[in-house]
């Protein structure tokens, strides 16, 4: 394998103007496969999860997954696609060892879902509106693992091992048509649009949406053309990115070998092309022209899938609120900066915040709980926040707590790592640990004649007018008391004390 | 009781009414046609395995229910205790599956097809598996990889086919009833020529889940008897929806066996179909079809002529959709995950060689050559030429039958165009081959249900004619009810059942398949 020439992105886009177009795979969290009865689930021991249907064993049919079909709609409507009201399945005839039945059972010219867009915000708010071209239903292959050989490639390998856990898998498959003028915004665009999609389909809560397991599968397609010129250029499609960092990558490298190519009087192969994550560039795959024959016809083993009116009408009711309109809605009520919510977002407590501030919190105090107590311990723990072990409730419970003066911040600190250490809840763990303020005024009088006794330069200064000396008898008082006073009402009774205007 | 060779040649429903009148058990019938088998099928080769000790043990299980009488004994299956023989495409836990071909040889199925569950609920002991062409493909049982099949009417002669190992076992009284498929006559046709009762119901009817499929938009599963109401009890039996088959219908057909009790066709339209009879069709067809006709006549029905201009394109549209279809099911077979596994000789040891070399030796030339064909057929730029005019002749046939059948309660043919042909004797002229199946293929391209039933012996030849009966999608009914009449009235005439002019098939003094021709 040699390394290509590639161009500076710079002068890449400064001759040529990228098209672009994705198929993103998403795999639906359906109960069972696409067409059998066997369990669809990820991570088992292999071939568990098959029956003489996945197997492709003699005499067996397929039944297509009602749920998968709903899941399907349910996307093809969040793609503000058109759903077919009648659609059939169609057969894909290739043989390869991963597809038991030597065809993959896919629709090809009758998709459920046709027809539709996705707007896609890039991170300066610009928006850019992506074509959907169709969204249809198929089965995944199983996995291959290959053996011996270099690269875990089928060439050169010794042996291979095959686990049908996955074949069958329900998957949607959804087709953009040419992305035109994204310039050189192209490879940001690519990594939008690839995460807008997997947030819709987990947002559905059709697909699990984890693209470190395959749940979400990106082929990058992309050509260039001289700036001006009508006609597409010969594509490439990458298989397989399989995350949003990667897709931007791909896309920026594979722009950047095109324009190599086409510098040097070339023409672009149009090929598979094979991603590499850890140089970070891609390597040719398998020629692909038009001659490829998949011999495809409707399959004879299916009725047409029917999707009436009312049932569409009916799924498109139950459709969640788009996660970009979500957004914007939730900045909005909470009143949080830019930056603010960003940081929310990326540090992925929108929801909680969210359930919080349902359970009776203030947005802002929501967020400096999430933010500032619980992201990092569960960064410590390296668990996501929400899974962290702390409610809404708890939340809300403690911070109440807080604004009617039960405790300090100090101690709240202290409360919550009694909660997660199963103490209990909020005021059970105040109670347990001894943990509350202490607001009777005679100990604390006690203690402040002891501090300004220790420290009469300090009094004198403070009776002089200098009040921003108070904290170091405030903090004699709160060493004296072990932190359990609330140090507003200790600096109340100071200058009471001496006499002072606060 | 009765002496075993008389109680192998009475009917299934016959059979069901000595089995719950307590006159005879059903190990002793079961034990009879296991005999019977052992005496004669060394030379009909009828059975590719013989599954006695499973049919022995239901047929017990049968009994001792029986004999202990009550709830139980009230809620067996009319049919519980009679025998059946299954054709070796569905698959069958315990038994092996082989589709006639070498690369299934030795497969045990891990699953039963539905029908074959409906007999187990019905408590049918299954005698075994009966020898096909291989995959289904064919006309003469020749093609099977395991020896043809011989049909009982003469030892020389093909059964039909693909199911002539079901037809010849009915016929040969090794099993009173049998299960077939029928995707371009498998049924009909080896019914016609060894004198038995065939039907291949509306597709959708029974269940295809299991039968290995050949091609899925005409493959349809039937039975196979020696009268009509037999196979009207044993087509409610493996009949009825099946969730695990898409193409399933929800209707019920339920009253088939009551059709056939009442047969009636006074008043009824029987159209003769102009373009399935005359040039093409051997005298001796012909005139047992007219015979027919003039004893329907006779019992009040109305005789009309229809036409169907369409049929015409019926066998060459179907030589598309079928190898187009058979090219895509087959693909499974491969070497990989069950089956027949063959390494390349020599060169590169990589899966695309081994899968090639696989199919290379397993599949027959029958096989070979449909599915190049159908592979062609469906390759890019074809596609609109073959496939797809194809399926337009399909919807053009259709239009005929609806037609016809603005005119007409059921049609009738002759099955077959000849009665049984020599072994060997179209064995390298394929196309004289696939004619044998130009009046049975408009059936399946329509997807509406047909019997053949025996129409006497033609003169010149003295072998069996088969009579068609078609009638719409869902009135599979119609046929029980026409049958049952036309078969009464011909046994009437012929003073008893065809089968009984059957040469007798003698215990096997001399091995019969050394000293006919025309096996390879």
């Amino acid at each position: 394998m040699s390394a290509d020439t590639i161009l500076s992105f710079e002068e890449a886009m400064e001759k040529y103007d990228p098209v672009l177009g994705f198929e993103v795979h998403v795999e639906l969290n359906t109960k069972t496969k696409m067409f059998s009865s066997a369990p669809n689930v990820f991570g088992d021991d292999p071939n568990t999860n098959v029956n003489e249907v996945d197997l492709g064993l003699p005499g067996v049919l397929p039944v297509v997954n009602k749920a998968a079909v709903e899941s399907s709609i349910k996307i093809g409507l969040a793609l503000n696609c058109k759903i077919a009201e009648s659609c059939r399945f169609a057969r894909k005839n290739y043989f390869y060892p991963d597809t038991p039945k030597n065809f993959q059972t896919s629709q090809y010219d009758e998709p459920i879902a046709y027809d539709g867009y996705l707007d896609i915000e890039l991170e300066d708010g610009t928006v850019f509106r992506v074509e959907i071209e169709r969204a249809h239903m198929e089965e995944d292959a199983g996995k291959l693992t290959h053996m011996g050989g270099a690269a875990g490639r089928i060439q050169g390998a010794d042996y291979s091992l095959v686990d049908y856990n996955r074949a069958g898998v329900p998957l949607v498959e959804i087709v953009t048509k040419p992305i035109e003028g994204a310039g050189s915004r192209a490879p940001e665009l690519a990594k939008a649009y690839v995460a807008a999609v997997r947030e819709i389909v987990k947002n559905l809560g059709v697909s699990d949406a984890r693209m470190e397991r395959g749940n979400v599968r990106c082929d990058a397609n992309v050509s260039l053309r001289p700036h001006g010129q009508e006609r597409f250029g010969i594509r490439s499609e990458t298989k397989n990115v399989n995350s949003l960092r990667a897709v931007e990558h791909a896309v920026r490298f594979e722009i950047q070998r095109h324009a190599a190519v086409l510098d040097s009087g070339q023409p672009v192969i149009q090929e598979t092309r094979h991603w590499h994550e850890d140089t970070r560039t891609t390597t040719s795959g398998r020629a692909k022209s038009d001659a490829d024959d998949y011999r495809y016809f409707p399959e004879p083993d299916l009725v047409p899938v029917v999707a009436s009116r009312e049932w569409v009408e009916e799924l498109r009711a139950t459709l969640p609120e788009p996660p970009a309109a979500r957004r914007k809605r939730l900045q909005a009520d909470w009143g949080y900066s830019d930056l603010e919510f960003r940081d929310v977002v990326n540090a992925g407590v929108m929801d909680s915040i969210e359930e919080t501030v349902a359970a009776g919190a203030s947005a802002s105090a929501a967020r400096k709980w999430w933010m500032g107590e619980i992201v990092g311990r569960a960064k410590t723990a390296d668990v996501d926040p929400a899974d962290l072990g702390v409610s809404p409730q708890t939340i809300v419970e403690l911070n109440g707590l807080v604004e009617e003066g039960k405790i300090n911040n100090k101690m709240a600190s202290q409360v919550l790592d009694g909660v997660l250490a199963g103490e209990g809840t909020p005021a059970e763990i105040v109670e347990k640990r001894g943990l509350a303020v202490v607001s009777d005024d005679g100990p604390l009088l006690e203690a402040i004649d002891a501090a300004l006794a220790a420290q009469p330069d300090v009094a004198e200064k403070i009776r002089g007018g200098k009040v921003q000396a108070i904290g170091a008898i405030v903090g004699g008082v709160m060493k004296a008391t072990r932190g359990q006073a609330d140090a507003g009402r200790v600096r109340e009774l100071i200058l009471e004390k001496l006499g002072v205007e606060g | 009781m009765t002496d075993s060779n008389e109680l192998i040649r009475l009917s299934a429903a016959a059979l069901a009414a000595k089995l719950a009148a307590g006159e005879v058990t059903s190990v002793e019938v079961t034990q009879a046609y296991l005999d019977r088998i052992a005496a004669v099928d060394g030379q009909v080769n009828a059975f590719l395995h013989v599954n006695a000790e499973e049919a022995l043990a239901v047929a017990a299980e049968v009994d001792a229910i029986r004999a202990a009488g009550g709830a139980a004994a009230d809620e067996l299956h009319e049919l519980a205790g009679v025998p059946i023989a299954v054709k070796d495409l569905i698959v069958t836990i315990g038994q092996p599956t082989t589709a006639g071909s070498k690369i299934l040889e030795g497969w045990h199925s891990p699953y039963d097809a539905t029908v074959i569950k409906k007999l187990r609920a019905a408590k049918m002991p299954i005698l075994g598996k009966t020898n096909l062409d291989e995959f289904a493909m064919g006309s003469s049982t020749e093609h099977s990889a395991y020896g043809p099949t011989r049909n009982p009417w003469d030892l020389e002669r093909i059964p039909g086919g693909s199911g002539g190992g079901s037809a010849a076992a009915v016929a040969a009284f090794e099993a009173p009833l049998a299960l077939g498929t029928d995707t371009g006559g498998s049924i009909r046709q080896p019914g016609a020529v060894t004198g038995t009762v065939g039907v291949k119901p509306t597709y959708g009817a029974v269940s295809r889940y299991g039968a290995i499929a050949m091609a899925s938009s005409l493959d349809q599963i039937g039975p196979v008897s020696r009268t009509v109401l037999d196979s009207a009890l044993l087509q409610e039996v493996i009949g009825g929806h099946d969730p695990q088959d898409s193409t399933s219908l929800t209707d019920s057909f339920d009253n088939l066996v009551a059709a056939a009790r009442t047969g009636n066709v006074e008043g009824m339209k029987i159209g003769i179909i102009k373009e399935l009879h005359g040039e093409g069709y051997q005298a001796g067809v012909e005139n047992r079809f007219n015979e027919s006709l003039e004893l329907l006549k006779a019992a009040g029905a109305e005789i009309v002529e229809v036409s169907c201009p369409n049929f015409k394109y019926a066998l060459g549209a179907y030589y598309l959709i079928m190898p187009s279809e058979v090219s895509s099911n087959l693909a499974k077979f491969d070497g990989v995950r069950f089956g027949l596994r063959v390494l390349p000789k020599e060169g590169p040891m990589t899966i695309e060689r081994v899968m090639g070399a696989t199919r290379a030796a397993g599949f027959g030339d029958e096989v070979k050559r449909r599915v190049i064909l159908g592979t062609y057929a469906l390759s890019a730029g074809y596609y609109d030429a073959y496939y797809g005019s194809a399926q337009k002749v399909r919807t053009l046939i259709q239009r005929d039958f609806d037609a016809a059948f603005a005119q007409a309660d059921v049609l009738i043919s002759p099955t077959a165009p000849t009665t049984a042909f020599k072994l060997g004797e179209k064995l390298n002229d394929p196309l004289a081959m696939y004619l044998n199946d130009v009046a049975t293929i408009p059936a399946n391209m329509a997807g509406v249900p047909g019997l053949s039933l025996p129409g006497g012996l033609a003169d010149e030849d003295g072998l069996p004619v088969g009579i068609q009966l078609l009638a719409p999608a869902r009135e599979d009914a119609r046929l029980y009810r026409v049958g049952a009449v036309l078969e009464s009235l011909l046994e009437e005439k012929w003073g008893g059942p065809l089968l009984d002019r059957a040469p007798e098939l003698q215990a096997p003094a001399l091995d019969a398949a050394n000293t006919v021709g025309g096996s390879n």
